[in-house]
């Protein structure tokens, strides 16, 4: 993989993540694998015991789009869906996002743009893709990060393990 | 989840930096009754009978635990007579690197599945030049 390719995320003021990452492909590609329903189930992956059950998408201005996982038990459910505000393809997309969780109350809408910008590299054409994440209150962000947190986590077992196993963590 | 709305607004006020400590902080948060130590302990300075009862843990165990936070940096603890009293380390780098580095990981997981995806499709559309 690209080392250049590594995605940034910054906290550029109280309410916003900002994610910026390089893709090796033209921007129409990267559109289509974000916003085609079989294409976003290849890459965006579930947490650690959970599945994907539902992909929709309708990309239009005042479309929605709906996301379902369910659990490790089967019967906890988390939704995410939200409704589309700004669609230019294949440069820029705006959407309303809000986290439904099966228990407790339901994460507060953020906002979301993404956008696609091209540029010619050595290999071709290159893609710098914003992600850009407004949250309702300083609260919400900083709870959002920090499920981040804990689910990052969970996906670094196996480098812990591996470090477990080279001795170089006290394993006590 | 998350708890304590305090705890998180401490955690952002902190700078974000790279060091060799990532892995030890990584170790540290990857138990969950480590987790739930550090989110007491973001209310205030704690003894460590007091978190083991909450988390319904022997003296021993918890104090295993604090130890491992207190390798990461994450806790420092102080022994007043018999009472052993808990706090969050004061110097906050790591604990903010971890805020960000966890979701950062995740969407990076999911970014290199795409590169993967990218690459399939631009391959699809070469082929489809061709056959034209």
């Amino acid at each position: 993989m690209n080392r250049a390719n590594t995605l940034r995320v910054t906290t550029p003021n109280d309410l916003e993540v900002v994610m910026e990452r390089e893709f090796n492909a033209p921007r129409v590609l990267v559109w289509r694998a974000m916003t085609a329903p079989a294409l976003i189930r290849r890459w965006m992956f579930s947490p650690p015991g959970w599945t994907m059950t539902t992909c929709e998408e309708d990309v239009r201005v005042g479309g929605s789009f709906h996301w379902a996982w369910s659990g490790p038990d089967g019967a906890q459910v988390m939704v995410m869906r939200g409704t589309y505000r700004e669609v230019a393809p294949p440069e820029r997309l705006v959407r309303t996002e809000r986290f439904e969780m099966g228990c407790g109350p339901d994460m507060p809408e953020q906002v979301c743009t993404l956008t696609l910008a091209e540029h010619s590299g050595s290999g071709g054409s290159r893609t710098l893709l914003t992600l850009r994440v407004r949250f309702p209150s300083k609260e919400a962000r900083d709870a959002m990060v920090c499920a981040g947190m804990e689910q990052g986590v969970s996906a670094g077992y196996d480098r812990l393990e591996e470090m477990l196993a080279k001795g170089e963590v006290d394993a006590r | 989840m998350v708890d304590n709305d305090r705890g998180n607004r401490i955690l952002n006020h902190m700078v974000l930096d790279q060091s060799p400590t990532l892995d030890r902080v990584f170790h540290a948060l990857a138990h969950p009754a480590r987790r739930t130590i550090l989110r007491r302990l973001t209310a205030g300075e704690r003894n460590l009978t007091e978190l083991g009862a909450r988390l319904r843990m022997s003296f021993p165990a918890v104090s295993k635990h604090v130890r491992v936070l207190e390798r990461a940096k994450l806790v420092r603890r102080r022994v007043v007579g018999r009472q052993h009293l808990c706090r969050i380390e004061g110097r906050p780098l790591a604990r903010a690197e971890a805020w960000l580095e966890g979701y950062r990981q995740v969407w990076e997981a999911k970014f290199q599945a795409l590169d993967l995806l990218l690459d399939e499709m631009k391959r699809e559309e070469a082929g489809r030049e061709r056959g034209h």
